[in-house]
């Protein structure tokens, strides 16, 4: 692990209260004890959904599945450093950043399963918008919606439980790509209340960072004019602490920030790769010896939580695994018009057509379509 | 009445629909103090101000992407790009993010986003700023695609561009910038789609869009000088395209010639070659003949009149269609 990475919980779970973490600790210490429990629900309980949803892929109920395994601190580290007038972009693996949002990871699961594209309405659902897959693409979308917030004069009046901000997700990949470059421009010129949150997990599938940069990614934003850190993305209270700053500082109109995460993509890519071809076992030993689970376990025992907190969310996990399941079986296909809705907002004589055609087309085989 | 360019009536249609609705926001480069290189916007930046008039960086993707996000929170963003050429730095932002936001978010949320491209020939411009790009909008469906051909069209179809809750890719025809023709600023606007007859006639349906309606309409006049009839229908829409008037056009004359500046291979012109084949069959004399910018990159400027097409390439087109 890079020595610049902010880090507030050493990998065997003890609280590093330092001198240099000084700016730090009091986010931590003001956190409540449940507050800190759900930290590790949250982590735990995605995990288990994340194996399931996974195993439904295998049997052939997904047509893929994006495991965020490993990922975990840095994900709800940053979602609950969201405030809850702020508005999230997501890449596409932030499950449970969404399921703190409010988004039943059900509609993850139909995402992916090909029932739909998107699944749920942003405003409905914490300001959690959908997934997106064109890699980067989002970046712009978070931007100019942080422009907006700010021509409503939604920021920067000084009351944090007001104030607006907004969080983006992307990939150590994505950096590479141009509308991150030019989000981050356009971030800069409009001092958009918004931090760009990147999980570098080391891997754009097969390609290793070292590809997409030769200089630490956060320094990068230097170059824009944003100001940059890193964090130990394996430790959820690093994680939170310069989120939750960072989103403070954007709301306030300081303008933009961007944090890098430093963490690691455990499993495959997707349920469509085979790791095995391109990393090494002794890079996955040392990562799973850094798990990010293991260490806000190890961090809740040291102040004294027991068993039975623990498996309450072995239970958990397990409940909502079963029941992701139950519910997965039961899906049915969409109807077949499904295709022709909101294609467009107004009336549009084409696709009016068309699905006219579809209909009288199955009726003729004297179905129903 | 009141007689102004296109230019200047698409600077009044904004202003109107800047007035109208304060979530209306122009954004582009140079747009703002300089008022666009074709000044469409000369003057709104002073009246808006800069949060509503924007000069915004330079990067095509970014002008459209921040758009959608701005259109999330509920704006209607109005975006120029420079010229045509350069609309391709945002094709994914138009195309796989614009085109299809609304069906993805299952029309829980409307993008009313505009794309304004000056675009086509005639101006004796170097690469990349004689193009028409029309058929990959029209061929993404999400979006609609429309282009004025006179000062009244382009006054009233940029409000309705912008007051409809459609993506729309607005093209701007800029050869026809700079002529002068009446606007009637208190008619209101016909749907945005809908084509129209611009001038009767009986033996042929000459069929185009943007700056090619005033060169159909040369032609046409030509053609009358020898005996020919010609109907000129103007387009408006290219997605969707308004058959009807079409149709009707056609089974009337029975022959249809298509013009485009565009090149042929998979364009409108083809696409409405096919359709009217598809639904005018037996009211057809001759095939549907297109004329079509060729199949090449758009040429060095000295040779645009070579590759443009133009009243004799009409007209020759017009005298194979009555051969048969
Ligand atoms: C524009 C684009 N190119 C390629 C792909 C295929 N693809 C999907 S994920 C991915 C790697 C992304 O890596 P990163 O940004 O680091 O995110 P991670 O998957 O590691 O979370 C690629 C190449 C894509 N989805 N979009
Ligand atoms: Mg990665």
């Amino acid at each position: 692990m890079a020595t610049d990475a902010i880090r507030l919980l050493s990998p065997e779970g003890v609280l590093i209260e330092s001198e240099e973490n000084a700016a730090w600790l009091p986010l931590i210490s003001a956190l409540s004890e449940q507050q800190l429990l759900d930290f590790h629900r949250q982590m735990a309980v995605i995990r288990r959904f994340d194996i399931e949803a996974g195993n439904l892929q295998r049997q052939g109920q997904l047509a893929l599945w994006i495991p965020s395994l490993g990922q975990e601190a840095a994900q709800v580290g940053s979602g609950y450093a969201a405030r809850a007038q702020d508005t999230i972009f997501p890449a596409y693996r932030e499950h449970v950043v969404g399921r703190i949002r409010g988004v039943d990871p059900m509609r993850i699961i139909e995402l992916l399963r090909g029932q739909d594209h998107g699944g749920w309405d942003p405003k409905q659902h914490g300001n959690f918008h959908l997934y997106t897959l064109v890699i980067g693409s989002q970046s712009l979308h978070a931007t100019g919606y942080a422009m907006g917030v700010a021509f409503d004069g939604a920021a920067a009046t000084g009351d944090p439980e007001r104030d607006e901000a907004v969080l983006v997700y992307f990939g150590d990949g994505a950096t590479s790509q141009g509308d991150v470059s030019e989000a981050l421009v356009f971030a800069a010129s409009y001092q958009t209340p918004q931090v760009f949150f990147l999980q570098n997990n080391h891997w754009a599938i097969s390609v290793p960072v070292a590809t997409q940069s030769r200089t630490p990614l956060y320094r990068r934003a230097a170059g824009y004019g944003v100001a940059g850190l890193r964090v130990d993305g394996n430790d959820a209270l690093a994680a939170y602490a310069v989120t939750r700053t960072a989103l403070d500082e954007a709301r306030a109109g300081l303008g933009p920030r961007f944090v890098e995460a430093l963490t690691y993509r455990m499993g495959a890519h997707t349920t469509s790769d085979d790791p095995t071809k391109y990393r090494d076992d002794a890079e996955l030993e040392y990562w799973t010896a850094h798990d990010p689970i293991a260490r806000f376990e190890a961090f809740l025992r040291g102040r004294g939580v027991g068993d039975d907190f623990f498996a309450s969310v072995a239970e958990e996990g397990e409940d909502l695994a079963a029941d992701v399941r139950r519910r997965t079986l039961a899906l049915e296909s969409p109807p077949a018009t499904k295709i022709f809705d909101h294609v467009y907002t107004d009336p549009h004589p084409d696709v009016a057509e068309q699905r006219a055609w579809l209909l009288a087309y199955e009726a003729s085989f004297g179905g129903q379509a | 009445m009141t007689t102004m360019t296109m230019a200047k009536a698409l600077n009044e249609g904004l202003r109107a629909a800047m007035r109208a609705d304060e979530k209306v926001l122009l954004m582009g480069e140079d747009i703002g103090t300089l008022g666009g290189v074709f000044r469409v916007t000369e003057g709104l930046k002073s009246e808006f101000g800069p949060r509503r008039v924007l000069d915004t960086p330079l990067a095509e993707s970014g002008i459209v992407g921040s758009a959608i996000g701005l259109a999330m929170r509920g704006y209607r963003p109005v975006c120029e790009i420079q010229f045509d050429g350069f609309v391709y730095p945002a094709f994914d932002q138009i195309t796989s993010q614009l085109a299809k936001q609304t069906y993805r978010h299952g029309g829980a949320q409307s993008f009313p986003v505009v794309i304004r491209i000056p675009y086509g020939g005639h101006i004796g411009a170097v690469e990349h700023h004689q193009e028409s790009p029309e058929a990959y909008f029209a061929h993404t469906a999400g979006l609609r695609v429309v282009a004025p051909a006179t000062p009244h069209d382009a006054y009233w179809m940029i409000q309705e561009a912008i007051a409809g809750n459609d993506p729309v890719v607005f093209l701007e025809p800029k050869s026809r910038y700079w002529p002068k023709g009446e606007v009637d600023l208190s008619a209101s606007g016909a749907a945005l789609h809908a084509s129209r007859v611009v001038r009767r006639g009986t033996d042929v349906t000459l069929i185009g869009h943007g700056a090619m309606v005033a060169t159909l309409l040369d032609a046409a006049e030509l053609a009358a000088a020898e005996g020919v009839s010609a109907e000129v229908v103007d387009l408006r829409s290219l997605s969707p395209i308004d058959y009807a008037p079409i149709l009707e056009s056609v089974r009337r004359t029975g022959r249809a010639v298509v013009v485009q500046e565009a090149p042929q291979q998979v364009s409108v012109g083809s696409e409405i070659a096919a359709t009217v084949g598809e639904r005018a069959f037996y009211s057809l004399q001759s095939p549907v003949l297109r004329v079509s910018g060729y199949d090449t990159p758009f040429p060095p400027a000295k040779l645009e009149g070579v590759y443009l097409p133009d009243v004799d390439r009409i007209l020759e087109a017009v005298d194979r269609a009555l051969a048969h």
